[in-house]
């Protein structure tokens, strides 16, 4: 019983964290485009697309974090001191990003500096966030129930690389979402954009995909043993056909089809590294089980996910539904 | 570098303890402003749709721009908060993360996802769901902020009277029962005066707005509505605001008593009545008060509702286990003497207001601006002097700090001090100067915009068309940010 609450409750932690990259993938995604905005009037329909949306993307963060707190202490209390540098970064990154939405429209002359905050900001933000997934795959060093590491471990060639994936990846995000929601000459400069950053993307999860269990051979094991042999038959077809459903869409000029396949992606990615992961909550050698918090904690918790969750997702997806539909140039000029 | 250099000769406890409260006392700051903004904009927003007085229409849209900005700050240096139990006191995260972190779960999902998901309808949805569902968004948000403190400050109160808990073998705290642990003995008062001080604060913010904007034209319909309600509110909490301190107090005095004899400035036993010391300074080399003015035994009526009432002092409390004194002294006093200050404040203007001068009283309205920042001031001391209170304790006799603290290096945490304080300056100065801009703009004449940014073109139609005599100003508020 116990194993099954606390496998549940890491199933939802996984779902929050999942949440937050692909929502804040293309909110990131936007911010790492935004140089590419030719006119003024680009970058406010850019940053318009998101306005409404990005707090509630980015509360899914807090969700993963504070998630982890209240499910698996060990694990957050691990994690955090080892990834130091790469979370304060990120941190500081987030204040810059979060900040522009209003301040850009508050001020002429530094109007500039906002929009390269937002630029910079959303740069290093997804970097240290692929960093730290880089790390955390590399394996965290414990001792006595604490990081046993120093504070510069996370910095290899490794994690450099999975920094530069995410980057591109929630660039493509960002690109894909853009098609979606602009129309004309934005819209058309994406679909360029998107075609470049989707094969930078595929070449990243290649690599990183290649250098993956040589991490640890732990990871090589696990899929090719059940149950993880299931998904290396199924992952990589799945990659395939999302990576086939993103060029076409891309060369029929399909609106939300280019969006949903890098969705697809990123999703598989993720179910990539779960499987890589798994039973460990944090590699080489910290299980789900070990790590979980006593059990009145965990049932306490899942009651709130059961009844709360499904609601956020209601109101959520209604929020998207309220701001449907392209937003326009004229939105903003008269 | 210099900097550097010196905060390297802390050691990583010290950076860590500096590094919260600079951090966490930034934060605060925006919730105590966006909770009492978010209820001022429902109240505003519903008279609106009840009486159609464009007043309050003006006024809705005027406060929700500032308030985007301050809430967009609060969501930051929340997120910081959040993470930084893990980076810098991840021992404390370990031992109490099954206690805190369920509650703080809650509050993620009971509070920041409802604020967040309402936010973007509330901010722009006007007109793209309607009124009555965007009046419903209104209050969500507004909801979604009284949540949130809700959440947090049980968990601040369970690490200042803990309950409902047991201590396993690896030394965490088990959940025994819920119902105490989120309804621990201190919350309940904590919960009701932070809410209070919230309310105050914006009031205060408001009230000085609105006085701004009198001095400048006594004949601004929207200032007079803005400073009459603002005052209204200051006459009502202030009083019940020091009502419900006290009885904090008194809660305070029966579970962390050393935080009272430290708040008081009693390193000595009094057997036969205490002393209420109004002001002094601490001296904690030879454990006194010097300079101390006092009144004989009111602190005992106050404390025990008894002149006589023995009072125990600092005396009694291992050295290793007393709260530094001079620091809660000092900062209970600012507190104080803002708390009556504010209700003078108030008192003053309902006086004039039953004379009928409310608006003409010039130094009326110069005071009001003085008290503008005030509740943030008498914020940041109440939480200094409960948290400071606390101390040696993250969780209150059971967990002391230096024990709650994080493998780390001084020199990481010396680091990210650094940069947490040119940052936060940087960006929340920036921030905090466009806030005071937006407030500086005249409220019933021109524009609140200095740049357009995201507009909903239904939304200037629909303002433009119900009324025409407010076109100006309208015209400000298609932004509707
Ligand atoms: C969730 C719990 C929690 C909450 C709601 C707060 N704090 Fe706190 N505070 C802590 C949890 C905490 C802590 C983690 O327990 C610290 C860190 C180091 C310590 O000794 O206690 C702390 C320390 C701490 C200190 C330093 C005390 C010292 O080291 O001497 C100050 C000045 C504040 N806090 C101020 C605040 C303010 C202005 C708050 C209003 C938002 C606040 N705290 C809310
Ligand atoms: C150290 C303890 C605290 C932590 C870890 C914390 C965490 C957070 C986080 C993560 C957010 C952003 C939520 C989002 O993404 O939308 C936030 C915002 C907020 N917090 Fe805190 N918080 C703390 C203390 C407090 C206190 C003491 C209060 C009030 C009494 C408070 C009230 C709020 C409110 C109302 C918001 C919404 C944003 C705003 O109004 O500015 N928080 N907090
Ligand atoms: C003048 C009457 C007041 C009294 C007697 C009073 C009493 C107290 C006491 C005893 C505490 C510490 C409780 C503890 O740590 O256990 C406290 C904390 C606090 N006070 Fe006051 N207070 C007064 C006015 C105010 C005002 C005017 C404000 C702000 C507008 C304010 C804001 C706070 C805050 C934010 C805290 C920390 C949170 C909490 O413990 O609730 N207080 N107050």
């Amino acid at each position: 019983m116990e194993f099954e609450l606390s496998f549940i409750l890491a199933m939802i932690i996984a779902f929050a964290v999942l949440s937050y990259v692909i929502l804040d993938g293309f909110d990131l995604g936007i911010g790492i485009l935004f140089p590419s905005a030719k006119s003024e009037q680009d970058k406010s329909v850019m940053m318009n697309t998101i306005a409404p949306v990005w707090d509630g993307n980015e509360t899914w963060l807090v969700m993963g974090g504070g998630g982890l707190l209240a499910v698996f202490p060990l694990a957050y209390a691990i994690i955090m001191p080892a990834l130091y540098m790469p979370i304060i970064l990120m941190l500081l990154a987030l204040i810059f990003r979060g900040v522009a939405f209003e301040y850009r429209w508050r001020t002429v002359r530094w109007k500039p500096v906002w929009d390269f905050a937002f630029f910079a900001g959303s740069v290093i933000a997804a970097f240290t966030q692929g960093i730290s997934l880089g790390a955390l795959v590399q394996g965290i060093k414990v001792a006595n129930r604490a990081y046993a590491g120093g504070w510069w471990d996370w910095l290899t060639p490794f994690s450099l690389l999975t920094g530069c994936a995410v980057v591109i990846g929630y660039g493509l995000l960002g690109s894909t979402w853009l098609i979606m929601k602009t129309e004309g000459e934005l819209q058309t400069r994406m679909r360029g954009y998107a075609k470049w950053l989707g094969i930078a993307t595929l070449g990243f999860i290649g690599v990183v995909s290649i250098l993956t269990p040589f991490q640890d051979p732990a990871y090589f094991q696990r899929w090719f043993t059940l149950p993880g042999s299931i998904f290396s038959v199924f992952v990589p077809a799945l990659v395939g056909l999302c990576t086939w459903l993103l060029f076409m869409g891309l060369k029929q000029d399909k609106e939300a089809q280019p969006f949903l396949a890098s969705l697809g992606l990123f999703v598989l990615s993720f179910i990539g590294i779960l499987v890589s992961f798994y039973p460990n909550i944090v590699p080489p050698n910290l299980t789900i089980v070990e790590a979980a918090a006593p059990d009145s904690s965990l049932r306490f918790t899942l009651v709130g996910v059961m009844v709360l969750v499904p609601l956020i997702l209601i109101y959520t997806a209604y929020a998207y539904w309220v701001f449907r539909g392209k937003v326009k140039p004229e939105d903003g000029y008269h | 570098m210099r900097a550097i250099v010196m905060l390297e000769s802390f050691t990583a406890e010290t950076l860590a303890r500096m590094q919260f409260a600079f951090t966490v006392s930034f934060h605060i700051i925006f919730p105590a402003f966006s909770i009492g903004v978010a209820s001022y904009l429902a109240v505003l927003n519903g008279l609106w749709l009840k009486t159609h007085d464009q007043t309050y229409l003006f006024l809705f849209n005027y406060w929700k721009k500032i308030f985007a900005v301050a809430f967009g700050m609060g969501v930051v240096s929340g997120i910081v908060m959040s993470y930084q139990f893990g980076t810098n006191w991840s021992v404390f995260a370990d031992k109490t993360g099954p206690i805190l972190g369920p509650l703080m779960a809650y509050e993620i999902l009971s509070a920041f996802f409802l604020e967040a998901g309402f936010l973007g309808i509330a901010l722009f949805g006007r007109e793209r769901v309607g009124n009555r569902l965007h009046m419903f968004a209104v209050c969500m948000v507004a909801f979604g902020t009284l949540m949130s403190a809700t959440w947090i400050l049980s968990v601040n109160s369970w690490m200042q009277t803990p309950a409902g808990y047991s201590i396993n073998d690896v030394g965490q705290f088990i959940p025994e029962d819920w119902w105490q642990i989120v309804f621990n003995p201190s919350f309940p008062y904590r919960l009701v005066h932070m809410v209070l001080a919230a309310y105050l604060t914006t009031a205060l913010v408001v009230g000085a707005v609105g006085a701004l904007h009198l001095l400048r034209n006594k004949a601004d319909a929207a200032a007079r509505r803005m400073f009459s309600m603002a005052m209204w509110m200051l006459i009502v909490v202030a009083p019940l605001q020091i009502v419900v301190g006290d009885f904090h107090g008194l809660n305070t005095l029966e579970y962390q008593p050393a935080k009272v004899m430290a708040m008081e400035g009693h390193y000595d036993s009094h057997p036969e009545g205490a002393p209420l010391i109004l002001f002094g300074i601490p001296n904690p080399e030879e454990k006194r008060i010097d300079y101390a003015i006092q009144i004989p035994k009111l602190s005992s009526l106050i404390l025990k509702h008894d002149l006589n009432a023995p009072l125990a002092g600092l005396d009694t409390i291992p050295d290793e286990d007393e709260p530094p004194v001079a620091v809660i002294f000092w900062s209970f006093r600012i507190m104080i003497s803002l708390g009556f200050a504010m209700l003078g404040l108030g008192v003053w203007s309902l006086w004039r207001r039953i004379r009928g001068k409310l608006y003409n009283d010039d130094l009326l309205k110069r005071a009001a601006i003085v008290m503008g920042p005030m509740g943030f001031v008498a914020v940041l001391a109440g939480w200094v002097t409960t948290e400071v209170g606390r101390q040696p304790f993250t969780v209150y006799g059971l967990l002391r700090t230096t024990d709650s603290l994080a493998p780390i290096d001084a020199p990481a945490v010396a680091v990210s001090l650094i940069s947490f304080i040119i940052v936060y300056f940087f960006v929340f100065g920036a921030g905090t100067y466009y806030i005071l801009r937006l407030m500086n703009k005249p409220t019933a004449t021109s524009g609140l915009e200095i740049n357009k940014g995201p507009i909903r073109t239904a939304q200037n139609q629909f303002i433009a068309t119900t009324d025409a005599n407010l076109k100006s100003g309208a015209q400000g508020d298609n932004r509707g940010i």
